[in-house]
């Protein structure tokens, strides 16, 4: 059994790490890489849900945040960009 | 107005911001704590009644099974309308499909990529069938375990094997297979109204073990074929969406 004091400092990490996964998803102006960041923050909430006590959920957001959305994102990213490719890369 | 009287504008904007949100994190309850008196009530007699140990499975298909009912129609509801919304239109079989980057290059997928996707299809698909099939054990449940196994359809098309992705899911299997994990999730409730039961009442034999995959009556059921359901939903969006991108001319 974790102490709460590992627990509570877990909690914070995971906690700021969202926050800057937010961010960081907010700052990257390029679509594809975005959405990369979209992924790994979904990865990230799906890690605060679960140090929360939330395991359902974080099952929930793992597989919506971290791969059903992301993917959905890419493929429509991939049908409407046209051949400017250059600024994509 | 220059952009130093709007700095300042915002400078007090914001400061007003930090004192009130400041403020109003001094009145939240502490952290974890629960003022309401359901879900204590819950835990206390979820086990007992239903005979699952996974009490959130419990909540979505039994005491609360009327929600979860609505909740898989709008994914049923968000397919259906993709289908729609991408089918091939009558004109349009006329014109030839134009690639938009007809110049790119493509670069085919690396060995690495496809020996890990392969490999990965088979495990995937288990335990995304694991999840779906103990919402009654585990904190899982058909609408996880559905993208799951939808996934590992994917990874067979990362392996780039588009063409064994399609044909592994045809659009009438999909459309069918959705149909049935929906109209069973309602077809039980409408048994146990033919029963004069409440709607979605949990009118199948508990079991006599809590948390065994047999126990739980409708919740396993339930959970079954909201799996399949949300699976081939999955299945079925990115593969129109794949169709979109790719360009196939069925």
């Amino acid at each position: 059994m974790i102490s709460a004091g590992l627990m509570n400092t877990l909690q914070v990490t995971v906690l700021v790490l969202v926050a800057a996964g937010a961010t960081v998803v907010v700052r990257t102006r390029t679509r594809v890489r975005q959405v990369l960041a979209l992924s790994v923050y979904g990865l990230l909430l799906a890690i605060l849900f679960l140090v929360v006590q939330a395991p359902d959920v974080t099952l929930s957001e793992l597989t919506v945040g971290a791969i059903a959305l992301p993917i959905i994102l890419l493929l429509a990213i991939a049908k409407v960009s046209k051949p400017d490719r250059k600024r994509e890369r | 107005m220059t952009p130093r009287q709007r700095l300042w504008l915002f400078a007090v904007a914001a400061a007003g911001l930090v004192v009130c949100y400041l403020w109003a994190f001094t009145g939240l309850p502490g952290f974890g704590s629960y003022p309401g008196p359901y879900g204590q009530e819950i835990l206390r007699v979820a086990v007992q009644q239903t005979n699952a140990t996974g009490v959130v499975s419990a909540i979505n298909f039994e005491y609360r099974g009327f929600d979860t009912v609505g909740e898989e129609f709008i994914l049923f509801a968000a397919a259906a309308g993709m289908s729609v919304v991408l089918r091939k239109l009558r004109e349009e079989r006329e014109t030839e499909p134009a690639d938009e980057a007809g110049s790119r290059t493509v670069p085919p997928s690396s060995s690495a990529v496809r020996v890990a996707a392969l490999l990965l299809v088979g495990p995937t698909a288990v335990l995304g069938w694991w999840l779906a099939s103990h919402a009654q054990s585990n904190p899982s449940g058909g609408f996880q375990g559905g993208v799951i196994l939808a996934s590992a359809f994917l990874l067979i098309y990362l392996a780039g094997e588009f063409l064994s992705f399609r044909r592994l899911s045809p659009d009438a299997l999909l459309d069918a297979v959705e149909a049935l994990g929906a109209g069973g999730f309602v077809a039980i409730g409408l048994a146990a109204i033919a029963m004069n039961l409440p709607y979605l009442d949990n009118y199948l034999p508990l079991g006599t073990i809590p948390g065994a995959v047999s126990s739980s009556g409708t919740i396993a059921l339930i959970s079954f074929f909201v799996g399949i359901e949300v699976a081939a939903a999955f299945v079925l969006i990115v593969g129109e969406l794949l169709d979109q991108t790719l360009l196939r001319s069925a």
